[in-house]
């Protein structure tokens, strides 16, 4: 390191400083994994938001980081519910965290063969593709029912205990903190993707993808590696939903699901990784407190909240989470600087 | 055979009817309504009131569901869309998907989610036989309608002077409106007309495709593939578009029931591999 030239010294010390954990962070995830004693009776929803905050961390990875539109990011949730589901039903792999490994792997790969898709054509291209590639999936799950069990959904799953100890019981204890792991484990993962030098030309070929390709980065490969990265991710969001529940639907490829999800990440800000958790936590009561008013029609409000944001402006939405987060680092920093300061 | 692609004719023919609307806003603002559908399914709901509840004709309902959803198209038009227009791609989809999904919750709030059925009346049941050919009277009605309808717009696109405007506008809008073209004003007033023929096409295809509030979610994937797949530039890349998906449709799901849409969408992804913007598209070629 100290053989370089002083500014590239001085870059790779301002992004070492960048990717530092903030104190606030670090508050944000011990909060999380204190949610586990303190709300103990609302476990079965803390996890479906700690899975839609992971599926919604999968998306803001192609969308925030790299700029692909996609509406089909529920084909990777879907496969890999469908296969997790499988593998537990069948017994053919019985420990969860493996099976939870291989479903990531099997949307992965999906993933790659379908990154093909995403290079070419105008934003409306691709919001057609990866819609197409969804509903084509949810197709096939609704053809070859005698596997997937078809419009009843895939039944009779059981998943085993973790390490053979931990069982999954109806109040979602186990669930929920399998869960959190999971998600923080993820979230570990692609902020380290997103802070290195890879994110960086990630952002750059969002920014400008001409630009990007003429300071020297191979923009279709990039764009391929992120995008196998995130159907990875949503793939252990969707296998996370089938073994939390032990059940599985042809819903997860529904367009409904990847329009949720869009809403999730702008309510929470496309970008940074935040949004997404963010997000989710705003999304899950949001919907939980309209379906206990008006339990049928809370699409409509969803709907509402979709249209308002656009036209007040996203960029509004998203300058007003800045400042407060600005404000709130500035509050962070003042925390940690002061007794640094009283020491000197 | 002859049956199906008959069949397959009439289906094509509405979905062109429902779907050029789209194509012509998504070519001329390069905007992207995914509500587009809910235009149409307004039309259907507004025939179905007319001719079950209050007893108009059916032959005069059809008309009316035009004017009534060209008239909504206009308002909302004016009103929230004109805000959208310049934003990004992102923000458009999120805006319309809004829209669809609360026109979807309203609709099942007023008029409940079971499906709906118009009243058809009796001198447009039953078939022809022509050469052995069993011919649905009320899907001749439809070619009819759709082919008069076709030749109209090609006619007015091709021939009058707000039909060059608008291809001026299609083809470059700065330039058309330096050349004085009214752009706001012509894309209000197409975007009417689009959304009066959607709704047309909901009135006539309440029948065939079925009238439930989920309408526009399940049809948007149809509407969508006529568009990309028949590129935005033109009226005749759409028309072949949706005549070859109703065909491959209905001969998808008579000859390979239990595949459903899958022959569709592999059809629609081959093609967009194949040639990103559209099959007809002249900016493909240009």
């Amino acid at each position: 390191m100290s053989a370089m030239v002083p500014a590239t010294d001085g870059v790779g010390a301002f992004l070492a400083r960048r990717a530092r954990w903030s104190p606030l962070e670090i508050a944000f995830w011990v909060f999380a994994f204190a949610t586990i004693w303190l709300f103990p009776g609302k476990h079965l929803i803390l996890t479906e938001t700690a899975i839609l905050a992971l599926f919604a961390l999968s998306l803001d990875l192609i969308l925030g980081y790299a700029g692909i539109i996609s509406l089909g990011q529920a084909a990777f949730f879907g496969v890999a519910g469908y296969f997790s589901g499988l593998v537990a039903k069948y017994g053919i792999v019985n420990e969860p965290i493996i099976a939870l490994l291989l479903s990531g792997l099997v949307a992965a790969a999906l993933g790659f063969v379908t990154s093909v898709l995403v290079l070419r054509g105008s934003d409306l291209t691709r919001l057609m593709v990866t819609l197409g590639v969804a509903l084509m999936l949810g197709e096939l799950a609704n053809r070859y029912s005698n596997i997937t069990g078809g419009a009843d959904g895939l039944q009779g799953v059981t998943i085993a205990p973790i390490f053979g100890v931990f069982r999954f019981d109806m109040f979602g204890h186990t669930g929920y903190v399998y869960c959190l792991i999971a998600l923080f484990v993820c979230f570990v993962i692609v902020r380290r993707i997103v802070y290195s030098p890879f994110g960086l030309s990630l952002r750059s070929l969002k920014g400008n993808t001409l630009r990007a390709s003429a300071i020297g980065i191979p923009v279709n490969r990039r764009l391929v590696a992120v995008y196998t990265v995130s159907a990875g991710i949503a793939g252990i969001a969707g296998a996370l939903l089938t073994q939390t529940t032990a059940f599985c639907s042809l819903d997860v490829f529904s367009l409904e699901r990847s329009a949720d999800l869009l809403l999730v990440l702008i309510i929470g800000g496309t970008g940074y990784l935040y949004g997404g958790l963010i997000g989710a936590v705003i999304y899950k009561f949001l919907q939980d407190w309209i379906a206990s008013l008006t339990p049928q029609y809370w699409q409509f409000w969803i709907g509402l909240v979709l249209v308002a944001i656009v036209l007040v402006g996203r960029e509004r939405v998203d300058g007003w989470i800045t400042a407060l987060r600005v404000a709130i680092a500035r509050l962070g920093a003042r925390l940690v600087t002061r007794p640094a300061a009283l020491g000197s | 055979m002859l049956t199906i692609l008959f069949d397959g004719v009439a289906y094509g023919m509405l979905l062109f009817v429902l779907a050029c609307g789209l194509s012509v806003t998504l070519g001329l603002m390069n905007f992207i309504n995914l509500a587009h559908g809910a235009f149409a399914m307004a039309g259907g709901y507004c025939t179905v009131i007319l001719v079950n509840r209050v007893g108009v004709p059916f032959v005069l309902g059809l008309p009316i569901a035009f004017l009534v959803t060209a008239a909504i198209g206009a308002l909302l038009e004016r009103t929230l869309y004109v805000h959208v227009y310049g934003r990004s791609h992102l923000d458009q989809v999120l805006f319309t998907i809004g829209l669809v999904f609360m026109s979807v919750a309203a609709l099942d709030y007023v008029m409940g989610s079971s499906q709906q059925f118009v009243l058809i009346p009796e001198a447009l049941q039953g078939q022809f036989i022509v050469f052995g050919v069993g011919m649905s009277k009320y899907r001749l009605l439809i070619i009819l309608i759709c082919g008069l309808l076709t030749v109209a717009l090609q006619l007015i696109i091709a021939k009058t002077r707000f039909g060059s405007r608008l291809r001026a506008a299609v083809d470059d809008q700065r330039v058309a409106r330096g050349l004085g073209i009214n752009v706001g004003a012509v894309f209000a007033i197409t975007f009417a007309f689009g959304s009066g023929l959607a709704g047309l096409g909901g009135a006539l295809g309440a029948e065939i495709l079925g009238l439930d509030p989920t309408f526009p979610l399940k049809y948007l994937i149809y509407f969508l593939i006529v568009v990309t797949v028949g590129g935005t530039s033109s009226i005749t890349g759409p028309f072949l578009a949706s005549i070859l998906l109703g065909i491959a449709d209905v001969a998808g799901k008579y000859y390979a029931p239990k595949l459903g849409a899958f022959v569709i969408y592999t059809i629609m992804i081959v093609v967009l591999i194949w040639r990103p913007q559209g099959l007809f598209a002249r900016s493909a070629a240009r």
